[in-house]
């Protein structure tokens, strides 16, 4: 009874997910991509009254970095001291 | 005779069509690979391209196809009487829709998950791909006008049913967040979003809601239409995860309810059809039965807008390509056995002949009434009421208001995700032809909706008589597409040297069936004076010959070729 009522979730889960996964997770990149605007800002020259902040998490950001910029249209790093690629 | 019967021969046809037919299509004509490597697996990326169980692929493709418009238009064909609207939903759904679903997943499946306008492209011409958009916008413009008017009609019918369609968005909402924001389980608000969706509809008997005569010159039909539209356009633009993606997710549960509250009322009921099997007793303004029938009922028997799903999202998230039989044709096989329904409560929901032809031929309270008026909606409700009152003994004003509010719920859906759609389309335009006013998503939605309104206005909507007037040009356009997706289907086949005369066969006769149809209106919306419409009927003429002129053309050329291969 309680593997069924998990298999019964589980198809739920997956009827409600599945026509939207993608819609759902291009908004989240949309998303992502503002946030790493906000963090990189400072270093492409735009005036980030939040940059104290934002600059503790450029680490963390640093993975994605690549992937975002060439979403962005920019086959290249735009940061000439920050080169990915 | 007993709709028991008329159920039971419905769907056993259409099942044996499912074990016989698609099997035979599956095996001799697509046929289907077990081991074909299908793109959601090649070009998985666990957002577009997922492998899926095919029982919740089929939920989800079945859902998205299905919705107002397999009740609506086989409720307004049986004006012709049933016998006509049943054996073309029949066989439609057998010969037609089955082959066409399940063909346009296959098609894509095996082209890297395309969609039916870049296989345009690609199998056709890409000067073709374009026209196919075209057809393709004005197909969702009409769907949105269409469904606006028909809510509105709905809502000012029954009023009761006002609070619980309008508190559906509340729930969908409410379900968004717990699930998204505050990380929920499904279950438990999939259980209380139900109960409570069905107990608002109680609360609807007791406070219905009715706009006032006249604001600003507007009656309470362009009101409605008015807020409709302005609710969609907010709902657009509202992320998919708080509205869109649960709104449609509780409409697929309202389906399956909705679908066993009514059979299981029809069995337990067991009424009469008291329509004539062949109506000579028309209301005036009444269009011939050929070649409308065919594009009165296109959702319920073919419908080009499934190749849209088809290929748009289904193919992506196919496990196997076997699977394409079971999620595409059965899927068809779904929306006809709503649209058998649909015929069955507007035939078998009413006491006596004179009561059916107090509905559908002369209305006593309503000496003006003609074709125009004949709401499919009202017509489904009215008869489906009495049946789930007989049948489950629920009062007959509850379950009006039940049927109203799934009814307005499917159009309602359809409605948000059709402005959205535009919404892309207008954005696309203005990234293509350098506009940039149009690429900003407000003005794309004013746009949008814009259209829409005109359209609805522009056809008579303002004193609720639009819908019906744009109904039939809905569905022509809806079945050019159907034919355009089968010859593509069919250009396919021939380039793979296999026979296909099984999807050529459908395509002619239903485009041939939409062309006649687009040129009926365009001399009778001449006579009346409806402009708007006539332009909009001579574009998807033109364009569709011009589509069909093209695929043809590729067509011989693929014939060509096999002819001297074989030589």
């Amino acid at each position: 009874m309680k593997s069924r009522l998990e298999r019964a979730r589980e198809l739920l889960g997956e009827f409600y997910a599945a026509p939207y996964r993608g819609a759902v997770a291009r908004a989240r990149r949309d998303e992502d991509d503002l946030f790493m605007l906000f963090v990189f800002a400072e270093m492409m020259g735009v005036p980030n009254p939040a940059a104290y902040y934002t600059l503790e998490l450029q680490p963390l950001l640093i993975e994605r970095f690549h992937e975002w910029h060439t979403r962005m249209g920019l086959e290249h790093s735009p940061l000439d001291h920050f080169r990915c690629c | 005779m007993n709709a028991i019967v008329l159920a039971v021969i419905g769907l056993v046809a259409v099942f044996s069509g499912y074990r016989f037919y698609s099997k035979f299509v599956a095996e001799k004509i697509y046929r289907l690979d077990p081991d074909f490597q299908t793109p959601a697996h090649t070009m998985r990326d666990d957002i577009d391209y997922v492998p899926t169980n095919r029982v919740v692929l089929w939920g989800h493709h079945f859902t998205a196809v299905a919705g107002a418009a397999p009740i609506i238009g086989p409720s307004i064909a049986v004006v012709w009487g049933w016998l006509p609207a049943f054996l073309w939903v029949v066989i439609g759904t057998m010969f037609f829709a089955g082959v066409h679903d399940f063909g346009a997943i296959w098609a894509s499946v095996r082209n890297k998950a395309l969609s039916v306008g870049s296989l345009t492209g690609e199998v056709v011409s890409h000067r073709a791909r374009n026209l196919f958009m075209i057809v393709v916008f004005f197909l969702l413009l009409m769907v949105n006008a269409v469904f606006a008017v028909a809510i509105s009609d709905a809502f000012i019918a029954t009023p009761a049913s006002v609070i619980p369609a309008w508190s559906a968005i509340v729930v969908a909402v409410a379900i968004g967040i717990l699930l998204y924001r505050m990380g929920v389980g499904i279950m438990w608000p999939t259980i209380v979003g139900t109960i409570i969706l069905y107990a608002v509809i109680a609360l609807g008997e007791i406070v219905p809601v009715e706009l006032p005569a006249s604001i600003g010159g507007l009656g309470p039909a362009a009101q409605w239409i008015v807020i409709l539209f302005a609710y969609a356009a907010v709902a657009s633009m509202l992320p998919v995860w708080l509205l869109l993606q649960p709104r449609d997710y509780i409409n697929g549960i309202q389906l399956f309810v909705g679908l066993g509250i009514l059979y299981g009322a029809v069995l337990i009921a067991s009424p009469d059809v008291v329509a004539p099997a062949l109506n000579p007793n028309r209301p005036p303004a009444t269009p011939p039965i050929m070649p409308l029938l065919f594009v009165t009922i296109a959702c319920g028997a073919i419908s080009g807008f499934h190749g849209l799903v088809s290929s748009g999202t289904t193919s992506k998230q196919l496990n196997k390509e076997t699977d394409a039989r079971f999620v595409g044709y059965l899927g068809s096989l779904g929306e006809g056995a709503l649209a058998i329904v649909a015929i069955i409560a507007a035939t078998a929901g009413f006491s006596t002949l004179a009561d059916w032809e107090a509905f559908y031929v002369v209305r006593p309270d309503n000496p003006d009434f003609t074709f125009a008026n004949l709401g499919g909606v009202t017509a489904f409700v009215q008869g489906g009421a009495r049946i789930a009152a007989d049948g489950l003994g629920l009062p007959l004003g509850f379950a009006a208001t039940l049927l109203t509010v799934m009814a307005v719920l499917f159009a309602g859906t359809t409605m948000d995700a059709g402005v959205r759609l535009q919404r892309y389309i207008v954005q696309e335009w203005g990234t293509i032809y350098r506009i940039p006013a149009l690429t900003n998503g407000y003005t794309a939605t004013g746009v949008a909706v814009g259209a829409c309104l005109v359209l609805a206005f522009g056809a008579g909507g303002a004193d609720g008589s639009g819908g019906m007037v744009i109904w039939p040009l809905f569905g022509t356009t809806n079945q050019l597409l159907a034919g355009l997706t089968l010859l593509v289907i069919s250009v396919m086949l021939v380039k793979l040297r296999r026979p296909s005369r099984y999807t050529l066969t459908p395509m002619v006769f239903v485009t041939t069936m939409a062309l006649l149809s687009a040129l009926y209106q365009l001399q009778a919306l001449y006579a009346a004076g409806n402009y708007l419409l006539v332009a909009i009927d001579v574009v998807i003429i033109i364009t569709a010959i011009f589509v069909m002129l093209e695929a043809v053309s590729a067509l011989m050329r693929e014939r060509r070729a096999a002819a001297a291969e074989a030589h």
